[in-house]
């Protein structure tokens, strides 16, 4: 068996090693061409890798990856199972076509002397979130948050050549970001303190021994409200709706598909495969914490997406009512109802990474923040960006045949698993809700006429061609979701097995 | 820790100042809208958890883990400062990119105190801020 696998078994290290390698060449090379060819290719072989991963890990194969080879209690360890290959093919190809469309965004939006270390900075966080998601070491989990985050604070801030607010955007980011990873790491030491361990398996293993119930409960606590932040769950989703709405539109798109994604998954690693152990204190905070605040995060999400005119913004808070969602079916904890989180990240990523790429197109050919008012007309100006961007929101809202309706349908089943009526009805409340923001767009994009002043608008191959693809998985994930779902299953599967 | 250890303060000294520490540099950055003074109080709030792991691998009486031959040695957890000694990396990378970004504040609206600047944004119109010194920005 090793030596059939022994090359499959470096494929973990290859997906964090070649980004964070590719990241200063990309910063030194004087041609924005080139650097953004080697971010192509950087996140290209992501893409390879990504999917040899989930080809070993769908027999049910459990890959780690020793760095350094020094063997787990000792070394840092990077595990792929089923779960996280899913996770990490996801933001992968999202990551990939963001790039694709980042070509013509960046260097509209970017100043010229910039642009390399934009791609700089676009490595490092694909790199950081890949490492992230993979990790098996509670505190090497901290430093990828770290590196993630700051690269993502950089591309935020460079924002700032068409809307200063980047910068505000950006500092806020940091700030509570770095307060966030500083309670996952005051977490990580109580249970260290009274484990002697990092490494999740082993804390899995030796925290049902632990004695003391209290500091085992305080380190939870802590670990999650930190993981939390990142992960954007209402009420700490503060930072988000700026940073998406000020970064470029690339960046939007690449955050937005991907970042809080890996965030969660660590979240469903905590809960799941740390604490799989002492399931009353997991449960305890899933059903009186996670539940309630996806709750609350879907609603309130939902309606200030429907009174906000910004259209970036509005995307940014419908994303915290996604997250809800998401959340919502991990909260769950049913097999069922991961499996429905699960469909949902992979989905999600889709949606919102389809409508960032649009706003983007349609600010750059408008040329000034895209406000519901700059939508008049534009479904007749751009019509080609205008549908994928229909059809986005279409798969955003759950209209059968689309992935949306494949994850709302996935939810709602997993909830009437465990009879829970209420959560359903909540969800196709405020399911219900979303179609008032996005009728507003899509009544002024068609059926309002064009300002008139308003010049040629040309619509740029670059920009839609990566834009359709990711429209068209939308409807492909909507007419053929047996892939995905079973995908999703397994991920669901191990993540439940796992630890316990 | 022993087993008579009636003083809650003088035994755990090291943590009741990691508790202080945490709380301040946490209020310093809920509280004040100088965006200087939030990274101070970032910094703080790292350093403290800093000390609570340094604290948490600390034995008693223990020294540093080199093998010397001397048996029945007592050693210090070596990992945890091993772990901070990362943490005080990326920590620094905090606060260096935190500064950065507040440099380019201060030259895309000429202040930085949070509440002014979130004034400034309510009048999206104004030419980028040129007006360091002629307004009341050192009031505070």
């Amino acid at each position: 068996m090793m030596g059939i696998y022994s090359i499959f078994n470096n494929l973990p290290a290859l997906l964090v090693v070649v980004p964070l390698l590719l990241a200063p060449i990309a910063a030194l090379l004087p041609v924005r061409r080139l650097a953004w060819l080697l971010t192509l290719v950087g996140t290209g072989i992501s893409v390879v890798v990504a999917i040899l991963l989930a080809g070993i890990t769908a027999t049910g194969l459990r890959i780690t990856y020793f760095l350094g080879n020094w063997p787990p209690p000792w070394g840092i360890e990077f595990v792929v199972d089923q779960a996280t290959s899913l996770t990490i093919l996801v933001m992968s190809v999202l990551a990939f076509f963001a790039t694709l469309f980042a070509y013509r965004a960046i260097e509209r939006e970017i100043a010229e002397k910039d642009i390399g270390k934009a791609y700089a900075a676009w490595l490092l966080a694909c790199g950081g979130l890949y490492g992230l998601v993979m990790t098996a070491d509670a505190f090497n989990l901290f430093v990828f948050l770290e590196i993630s985050a700051l690269a993502s604070v950089i591309l935020i801030a460079l924002g700032a050549g068409t809307d200063r607010r980047a910068l505000i955007a950006a500092y806020n980011y940091l700030v509570i970001g770095a307060v966030g990873a500083t309670f996952y790491v005051i977490g990580v030491g109580f249970i260290y303190a009274v484990t002697g361990t990092l490494n999740m398996s082993d804390l899995a293993a030796r925290i049902p021994d632990v004695q003391s119930d209290s500091i085992i409960f305080v380190g939870f606590g802590f670990m999650v409200a930190g993981i939390l932040v990142k992960a954007a769950v209402f009420p700490v989703h503060i930072w988000l709706p700026a940073a998406y709405s000020y970064a470029p539109s690339a960046v939007s798109a690449l955050l937005a598909a991907i970042a809080t994604k890996a965030s969660i998954y660590v979240l469903a690693r905590i809960i799941f495969t740390i604490f799989a152990g002492v399931p009353d204190v997991t449960a305890l905070a899933l059903e009186w914490v996670l539940i309630p605040l996806s709750l609350a995060g879907i609603f309130v999400g939902t309606i200030m997406a429907i009174y906000e005119a910004d259209l970036k913004k509005m995307l940014a808070f419908s994303s915290i009512a996604q997250i809800g969602y998401i959340t919502l079916g991990l909260g769950l904890a049913t097999q069922a109802g991961i499996a429905a989180g699960f469909i949902h990240i992979a989905n999600h990523a889709l949606i919102k990474g389809g409508m960032f790429m649009a706003v983007g197109a349609i600010f750059l050919a408008v040329g000034s923040r895209v406000g519901v008012e700059t939508m008049r007309g534009i479904g007749r100006k751009m019509p080609i960006t205008s549908l994928a961007f229909l059809i986005c929101g279409l798969s955003l809202i759950g209209l059968p045949l689309t992935a949306g309706f494949i994850s709302k349908l996935y939810l709602v089943r997993a909830m009437l698993e465990v009879d829970s009526y209420v959560l359903v009805g909540m969800v196709l409340v405020s399911s219900a809700l979303s179609v008032a923001y996005l009728w507003k767009i899509v009544e002024v994009m068609w059926v309002h006429p064009a300002a008139v002043d308003k010049l040629e608008i040309k619509e740029q191959p670059a920009l839609y061609i990566p834009l359709w693809i990711i429209a068209l998985a939308n409807i492909w994930l909507g007419v053929a979701p047996s892939g995905l779902v079973s995908a999703a299953n397994g991920a669901a599967g191990a993540l439940l097995g796992s630890g316990g | 820790m022993p087993e008579t250890s009636p003083s809650l303060l003088t035994d755990n000294w090291n943590y009741l100042v990691v508790i202080v520490l945490m709380m301040a540099g946490l209020f310093i950055v809920i509280s004040r809208y100088n965006l200087v003074k939030k990274l101070v109080g970032l910094s703080i709030f790292q350093t403290s958890v800093f000390l609570f792991y340094i604290s948490v691998g600390k034995m008693e009486n223990g020294t540093a883990p080199i093998i010397t031959g001397v048996t029945d040695t007592l050693y210090s957890n070596p990992l945890p400062h091993v772990l901070i000694l990362t943490a005080i990396v990326v920590g620094v990378a905090t606060t260096a990119l935190g500064l950065a970004l507040v440099l380019r504040i201060h030259a895309a609206f000429g202040s930085i105190e949070e509440d002014e600047i979130l004034a400034m944004k309510a009048n999206d119109a104004m030419p980028r801020a040129r007006r360091a010194h002629d307004d009341v920005g050192d009031a505070r």
